[in-house]
């Protein structure tokens, strides 16, 4: 497709009629019969599905608020009274508070690393000619298809060696390591697109290479860096095969972790309440982030596979 | 441009490919030297065996079981996920009756608010939407049970995740669910760059919506479905599977092996039984499958690149 050259955000009103121009009807009363037939069996369908998507989220909400026995005796009927107790005991007792910093301090961190170090890469390797560059470029992409659980057996214990090992800032150098060939693939996408007139002219005036990149190039890649970000964000956040392998230290748990522990853990305590509490309350701060930021948070995910 | 080109270049190139070579080539590497020796992970000492780890991983039934489910997940569940996902993508964009003044191709009633609730599960951790699912699946307490017996079918309670039959096609489904909102949205955008005037041609010439999504949509969407064939299917041979069998299935890898894949294999072999260097010659096992889907898919799909 043409449209795939661009990297520009996929326009994320797409279901807005494509044209505007009014033809004669070309229905006839049978076509028209079987139209509406049609019609109704696709709505049913398209109903259907989004019935299938929300009910289960519905229902960990429901859950969340209901005392143990009712889950047990009757999954679907509504609370008896709201029991806010399950959240503050999740929050609390279950650690959740200490989840959601852990996760806070990681992502936070990998995610300026890897905007930093992968927009440096991709800059160089989209705008700079010189031998080996698509060398370089080929070895990141690659990164997109290995599977990641080969290189993890010999890497637990690398990180284990230079002393990294269930440390914050060891997780946060995987994370930006594994984040990279995507953000490099986008990014050195996005950079050649750009128009190389304004780079030059800085560079007359005297510019650095560095000072153009950080004054000029960044600023220009920000709807690219955006999107990439938002990428990142979500699969650093939702990162669960990483820190299952190299974060083994239950006080440095992130939150996905720590909710199958607890699921785990509450198989033998007892409290499915606190733990639907606990779900209900790591997956509201990203719905709600999604409802807001809908379009850039689509656009974001989708700009990379469309290309 | 030329002043101190190079010495730009080895600045900003150093950290991140440093970092890439250090935590994710490195091991690579590691991994398949590994796979030719008895390093157990727990000790250093290790001495070469050639070829032993890969005898033994053919003489292995539960790596050809884990092998079969791997393939089956790559295959299956991408050709489910985007006929469901280009079925609700059609309908959202295309599959609207024709409104008196209205454009002649619209999509139905309320496209956006289906795109931004399918798109819901997309957002959530694939360990979480695995932990909902979890519950559930129980049979006794479960939502989905208690649906079945709400509506009825006291006789039918299946006991999902603990019958070896059924707990692979459970785990299946909810890949299923999680996965084709992302594509609805995904080829909706490819959709929308379709130029309205084939559509008219196809109108005024009286193809059905079933012609027009056959010889129309399809084939110019053609190069979105196979990238993201791709995309799903190493999904499903890598991070996804192992979060959903791991977190969801008994032992864990269900019942008498019935969902355990490869990618959880390595895990366990590598982790849980200190076996690295037999866990690493799954790995590769893994990494050659791989490899060969993402070949096998770009041959398959090769056509001629249509240009609108």
């Amino acid at each position: 497709m043409k449209t795939t050259e661009t990297p520009a955000p996929v326009p994320a009103e797409s279901g807005v009629p494509v044209a505007k121009v009014d033809i004669p009807a070309a229905g006839h009363g049978r076509q028209k019969k079987q139209g509406n037939v049609l019609n109704a069996f696709s709505h049913g369908f398209l109903i259907l599905w989004a019935f299938m998507v929300v009910m289960p989220l519905l229902w960990a909400v429901m859950t969340s608020f209901k005392d143990d026995r009712s889950i047990f005796s009757s999954p679907w009927a509504l609370p008896d009274k709201l029991h806010f107790d399950n959240w503050s005991r999740a929050w609390t007792q279950a650690n959740m508070s200490d989840y959601f910093l852990n996760t806070i301090l990681v992502v936070g961190g990998s995610l300026i690393g890897t905007l930093v170090l992968g927009s440096m890469a991709a800059y160089v390797l989209a705008r700079f000619d010189f031998p080996g560059n698509r060398f370089i470029y080929y070895l990141f992409i690659g990164g997109m298809s290995f599977p990641i659980m080969l290189a993890l057996v010999p890497l637990f214990y690398v990180v284990n060696n230079m002393g990294l090992l269930n440390t914050i800032h060891g997780l946060i150098l995987v994370y930006i390591a594994y984040s990279l060939p995507f953000t490099v693939f986008f990014l050195t996408a996005f950079f050649r697109t750009l128009p190389s007139s304004v780079a030059e002219a800085a560079f007359v005036d005297g510019a650095s290479h560095t000072r153009t990149f950080f004054q000029i190039m960044l600023p220009m890649a920000k709807p690219g860096l955006i999107s990439v970000g938002i990428f990142n964000f979500l699969g650093q956040w939702n990162q669960y095969m990483l820190p299952t392998v190299l974060n083994t230290d239950p006080d440095k748990r992130v939150l996905t972790q720590g909710l199958v522990q607890l699921a785990v853990s509450q198989g033998y305590k007892g409290d499915w309440s606190g733990l639907f509490a606990g779900l209900v309350m790591a997956m509201l701060p990203v719905l709600a982030a999604y409802i807001v930021f809908q379009r850039q948070v689509v656009a974001g995910l989708t700009a990379g596979a469309l290309k | 441009m030329q002043h101190g080109k190079y010495r730009f270049i080895v600045g900003f190139l150093a950290v991140p490919l440093g970092l890439y070579a250090l935590f994710v080539i490195w091991p690579f590497i590691q991994s398949i030297y590994y796979s030719f020796t008895d390093w157990t992970g727990l000790s250093p000492e290790f001495k070469m065996v050639g070829f032993d780890n890969y005898k033994r991983m053919f003489d292995d039934e539960i790596f050809w079981k884990s092998l079969q489910h791997s393939l089956l997940f790559a295959l299956l569940l991408p050709v489910v996920t985007i006929s469901l996902a280009l079925f609700f993508a059609f309908m959202i964009n295309v599959g609207g009756r024709r409104r008196k003044g209205g454009p002649v191709i619209s999509g139905v009633r309320g496209s956006g608010f289906y795109k931004i609730v399918y798109f819901f599960p997309q957002v959530l951790s694939i360990a979480i939407v695995a932990l909902l699912f979890q519950f559930a699946y129980n049979p006794d307490s479960g939502a989905i049970n208690s649906i079945l017996r709400g509506i009825g079918l006291d006789s039918v309670q299946p006991l999902w995740l603990g019958d070896p039959g059924l707990a692979l096609w459970a785990v299946m489904a909810v890949l299923v669910w999680s996965t084709v909102g992302f594509f609805v949205v995904l080829f909706s955008a490819g959709m929308a760059s379709i130029p309205a005037d084939l559509y008219e041609a196809a109108l005024l010439d009286g193809a059905s919506r079933f012609t027009t999504f056959f010889r129309i949509t399809l084939p110019l969407l053609w190069d979105t479905v196979q990238s993201g064939w791709v995309y799903m299917g190493i999904l499903a041979l890598g991070a996804e599977s192992f979060a959903v069998v791991q977190i969801m299935t008994v032992g864990p890898g269900g019942p008498d092996y019935s969902t355990t894949v490869m990618v959880l294999y390595v895990y366990q072999k590598a982790f849980r039984d200190g076996q690295a260097a037999y866990a690493t010659t799954i790995g590769v096992a893994l990494l050659v499958v791989t490899l060969a889907f993402a070949a096998v898919v770009m041959r398959l799909g090769r056509r001629e690149r249509l240009e609108f």
